[in-house]
């Protein structure tokens, strides 16, 4: 199967720090892929970049065979790119039921229903809460509807940023475990940011690893996983590593 | 039986306040603008009715929605030209274009239909509903039936409607929506359209009590007052908060020394502000930054 999404040579700016420096990258259809990196490395940059919430100066962005860099975000979900944003953003204010049924907003078929359904069959427990406002929901539950909402735009990409930010490692497991079945029952191509390395590799199928606006490192998420870098600083097996030892100096001083 | 017949004057000078509130409130939550040119819309809705009626000799259960359809283009146009381009500027940028708006609507108002007042053609003006000792003018009943009618629109559409859903959905999580694929910026345009035609029924409903003329839009201080009152960005709040200064405002006219009236809109607005800052319906949580 053809790459779903192309990147070529992407550089997106916030103001004058530029926070992406030329990254290409390919999304076959049908895969999950991981994008690997530590806080600022421009991970979150390159989801707004491929959804339109930001404009890249250079490249582009290829989806199904179609420019979309420069587009609004809403026409680039309108044409099946669901972007699950960091920090469970629902519309607090409004219902579980509600939420879901505002991401199914830009269709017109009468399946609307059956997808709210399906969701939860996904997620189980929101199906108890259908009622109760969004705000109100723990912030697993919040993640999990954030996800469910963007499955009800029926999407061919989904692109998922931090799915397990501040959830439980019980949690983190089944939203790995639902981001695996997404994608061999409903076929959603997935682009997986994350910082936890562990849930990622176990997840993907491919890995990118960013550091400061580049990609640096680019494998099948089995052979990263093997890659004596990626355990040292990602995945912490190296006793006592460089970093390590220089950020416990660095907090010794502070007090 | 004389407070009965206050109450209920101030209740429906209150509805106005309100109404001119809910177009506030409605463009505050949807796009974080403050409109300040919200009375003097009120003021323009008043001239197409009576551009309508008193001169084209329209049938007034014509000209009234033809009056509401012309204003919300006229909002659609306003935020397309105006609005739209200001997008990502300074808050204070936006509050001077509407204030300077306000200004220009007001002299083209003069300009077009003269600035002498002018009465409104109803055909139910000058007819008197009694209650008890109470009279009630049916022009105010008017104001007072039109509100609640129109209250009971809003609700309806933003609480079951698949487009005033999404549009609460863009007010509460604008990020959020764009990304499920609403339309945010036609959602504003809708905003501004709804805002408008709300302030053209005020316009049509004030017009018989209160001769128009360019200046009537400065109402929209004392609606301004009653927004922040009912808490800035609660829907209900705005017609609350509205209806309570139409009510004082005719009780300190009565019992105050002459100029309290025009003075306790704003000695409420104080006054709340030093006991319940976030006003009577506080529904904004706050901010994310």
């Amino acid at each position: 199967m053809g790459n779903l999404l192309e990147l070529r040579n992407i550089e997106t700016y916030y103001g004058p720090v530029m926070a992406i420096r030329g990254v290409s990258m390919d999304i076959p259809e049908g895969k999950i892929v991981s994008l690997l990196g530590a806080n600022g490395a421009g991970k979150t940059t390159v989801l707004k970049t491929i959804s339109g919430a930001m404009e890249p100066q250079k490249g582009s962005v290829t989806y199904a065979g179609q420019p979309i860099q420069g587009k609004d975000p809403d026409w680039v979900a309108r044409r099946g790119v669901a972007h699950v944003p960091e920090g469970r953003e629902v519309f607090p204010f409004l219902s579980v039921d509600e939420n879901l049924q505002m991401g199914a907003f830009s269709r017109s078929d009468n399946k609307i229903r059956q997808d709210i359904d399906m969701v939860y069959s996904y997620f189980p427990i929101l199906k108890d809460l259908t009622k109760s406002q969004a705000v109100n929901l723990s912030g697993g539950q919040q993640q999990m509807l954030a996800i469910g909402r963007a499955l009800m735009l029926r999407p061919k990409l989904m692109l998922l940023d931090e799915p397990s930010l501040g959830l439980s490692p019980r949690l983190v497991q089944e939203i790995s475990k639902i981001i695996q079945r997404l994608n061999s029952e409903q076929g959603v191509t997935i682009l997986l940011v994350e910082q936890n390395a562990k849930m990622a590799l176990n997840v993907g199928h491919y890995g990118y690893v960013m550091e400061v606006g580049r990609i640096v490192m680019e494998d099948s998420c089995a052979r990263l996983q093997q890659a004596t870098d990626i355990q040292e600083f990602y995945l912490g097996m190296k006793e006592q590593g460089v970093r390590g030892r220089r950020r416990w100096k660095q907090r010794k001083t502070w007090r | 039986m004389e407070v009965l017949q206050l109450f209920i004057s101030g209740i429906s000078q209150g509805c106005v306040y309100g109404l001119i509130a809910l177009g506030f409130v409605l463009i505050y939550k949807a796009t974080e603008m403050v409109n300040f040119a919200q009375g003097d819309i009120m003021m323009l809705g008043a001239y197409v009715a009576i551009t309508f009626i008193n001169i084209w000799d329209w049938p007034f259960y014509w000209a009234f929605p033809a009056t509401v359809l012309v204003m919300a283009a006229v909002g659609v146009v306003l935020e397309r030209v105006l609005l739209r381009p200001m997008i990502g500027e300074p808050h204070f940028a936006v509050l001077m274009l509407t204030i300077g708006l306000g200004f220009v609507l007001r002299a083209a108002a003069g300009a077009i239909w003269g600035n002498e007042p002018r009465a409104l053609q109803t055909p139910y003006v000058g007819e008197v509903l009694r209650l008890g000792e109470a009279v009630i003018g049916y022009e105010n009943l008017a104001i007072i039936i039109g509100t609640t009618v129109l209250c009971f629109l809003m609700w309806v559409f933003f609480r079951f409607t698949r487009v005033g859903i999404a549009m609460q959905a863009a007010s509460q999580n604008q990020l959020a929506a764009f990304y499920v694929g609403i339309p945010v910026k036609r959602m504003y345009s809708l905003v501004w359209a709804l805002s408008a035609a709300i302030a053209a029924v005020a316009g049509i409903l004030t017009a018989p009590v209160s001769l128009v003329d360019p200046l009537i839009g400065f109402v929209g201080i004392k609606a301004f007052a009653a927004a922040i009152v009912g808490g800035f960005g609660s829907m209900p709040g705005a017609i609350i908060g509205g209806l309570l200064i139409g009510v004082v405002e005719q009780f300190a006219g009565l019992y105050l020394p002459p100029g309290f009236a025009d003075m306790s809109a704003y000695v409420l607005l104080l006054v709340m502000l030093v006991i319940r800052p976030q006003g009577l319906f506080a529904t904004m949580q706050k901010k994310k930054v």
